[in-house]
């Protein structure tokens, strides 16, 4: 069977189960939301003070959210030992990461959509101007974040403190990501908004590295 | 042959060792199964019955030793660290596993899950298999069912219909009556019984004698990771498998 229409057969199963359980996206929703709406207390979301914080504040609650987010993905094959069946059935085991990984880095994109007007109301930002550069470092971070989650989250799933090993591994390794995110999208919310090339090309380069690593070793992180 | 023509395959275990840090889980295993056979293993719990099986299946690496599938035809495929990925793929496909976990999915209904097996294993008319497979394990009325909703028996009757789905030549199986209702073990025992008929090769680990116990025309018997006991004559057999944890 192709990697394609493995991946595809098991990337219904990731939409069929979450929108079925709804864990997910909830807890990541929720999340994003009580970061954005409580820091918006603590300063005046004035334009010069929301362009500042906004970004950085906004992708950290992206960031912690998927770590919440990608601790299951592997957990939850756990429940059945669902993974060694998966391990069985397909012929290329990266199958099994390109699922998880495109599922993850949907939920991601669908909790940031659905958030970004709530940031811009709260925090006085406006985006419809740049909505289509946003959308792309929303795509490419989110893709970063979860190429490099669901590996970390296939490694520390078979570990002892496994609760906590995820963010440890996960948020240094994300830091490059953080920031590149940051700047392009600081730039977007300027007053003459602009688009940082150099961080879009980063977050590029980043994705195209840690998915080729994932491809060459992902046999060997789902070994027992 | 079965129907996808994959010829009966043994399995042959050579001087496998399986250690976890400092602790000794399988020690000198070496033995060989010969296409078409049923074996039992016996043995009291933490004797390595599971690892064993879990190495047969491809899922656990021995920290030493080979595991070759060698076929009635003569052809031996591979599935340690020297085999091409050609060679493990083709030994993976011809193996089929019922684990002490139900290896499905809650969240999905016994239809979905078997389908996504069958989809991945490449089984042929999938639709079809699926839909006799879930006739012959009695779960047809309550396929659009999720399987969390069903009684630990019911789910293991789609653990065993998702490892039959592709037909394997080598049927791998952990205390596969757990959960199952006396009609249930009636119905897996018929069901093993035509698979041998067919040349499978069964290997399977048995806590007691029952109807399944049975089939097996050979038991091994474990004790903390060495085999100690190894016997194709009737009463022995029977003799290994009703006192296993003794």
């Amino acid at each position: 069977m192709s990697l394609l229409s493995s991946t595809t057969a098991l990337l219904g199963k990731e939409l069929r189960t979450e929108f079925r359980s709804r864990e997910l996206l909830t807890t990541t929703v929720v999340f994003i939301l009580m970061v954005i709406v409580l820091f918006s207390f603590t300063f005046d979301p004035t334009y010069n003070e929301s362009r500042r914080f906004g970004p950085g504040l906004l992708w950290l609650a992206f960031l912690f959210a998927a770590s919440l987010m990608l601790q299951p993905c592997f957990l939850r094959e756990q429940n059945n030992d669902t993974l060694s069946a998966l391990r069985l059935s397909v012929s290329d085991p990266f199958a099994i990461f390109l699922a998880k990984l495109v599922a993850n880095t949907l939920f991601l994109l669908f909790t940031e959509v659905l958030m970004l007007p709530v940031f811009a109301i709260l925090y006085n930002v406006p985006v419809l101007r740049v909505l289509g550069q946003l959308l792309l470092v929303f795509f490419l971070g989110s893709l970063g974040v979860s190429i490099a989650g669901t590996a970390l989250s296939a490694i520390s799933a078979q570990a002892r403190m496994r609760e906590l090993l995820l963010p440890l591994l996960l948020l240094p390794l994300l830091t490059p990501v953080l920031v590149s995110s940051t700047e392009v999208t600081i730039g977007l919310l300027e007053a003459s908004p602009y688009v940082e090339w150099k961080g879009i090309g980063f977050l590029v380069a980043f994705d195209v590295v840690f998915l080729t690593l994932l491809w060459l070793l992902g046999e060997y992180l789902l070994e027992e | 042959m079965t129907s996808r023509g994959v010829s009966p395959t043994g399995i042959r275990f050579e001087n496998i060792e399986k250690r976890y840090g400092g602790l000794a889980a399988l020690r000198r295993i070496r033995f060989e199964i010969a296409p078409g056979e049923c074996v039992a293993l016996a043995g009291r719990n933490g004797s390595g019955k599971t690892t064993l099986l879990r190495i047969a299946a491809g899922l656990v690496r021995p920290t030493s030793g080979e595991l070759t599938f060698p076929s009635a035809l003569g052809a031996v495929a591979g599935a340690t660290s020297r085999a091409s990925k050609a060679e493990a793929v083709r030994a993976k496909v011809s193996r089929g596993f019922v684990a002490h976990a139900t290896m499905v999915y809650d969240e999905l209904t016994a239809e979905e899950n078997l389908l996504l097996f069958a989809r991945l294993q490449q089984t042929p008319n999938a639709a079809a298999r699926v839909e006799r497979l879930l006739h012959e394990v009695g779960l047809f009325d309550r396929r659009a069912s999720l399987v969390r909703t069903f009684s630990r028996g019911m789910r293991q009757r789609v653990a065993i219909a998702r490892a039959l789905l592709h037909e394997p030549s080598i049927l791998l199986l952990d205390e596969p009556s757990t959960g199952l209702d006396p009609q249930g073990v009636a119905w897996l025992a018929a069901t093993l019984r035509q698979l041998c008929d067919a040349g499978c090769t069964i290997l399977m680990s048995l806590h007691g004698e029952s109807e399944i116990s049975m089939l097996a025309t050979r038991a091994i018997r474990l004790d903390a990771g060495l085999i100690v006991a190894d016997t194709r004559t009737g009463a022995e057999v029977r003799s290994i498998l009703t006192f296993a944890d003794a």
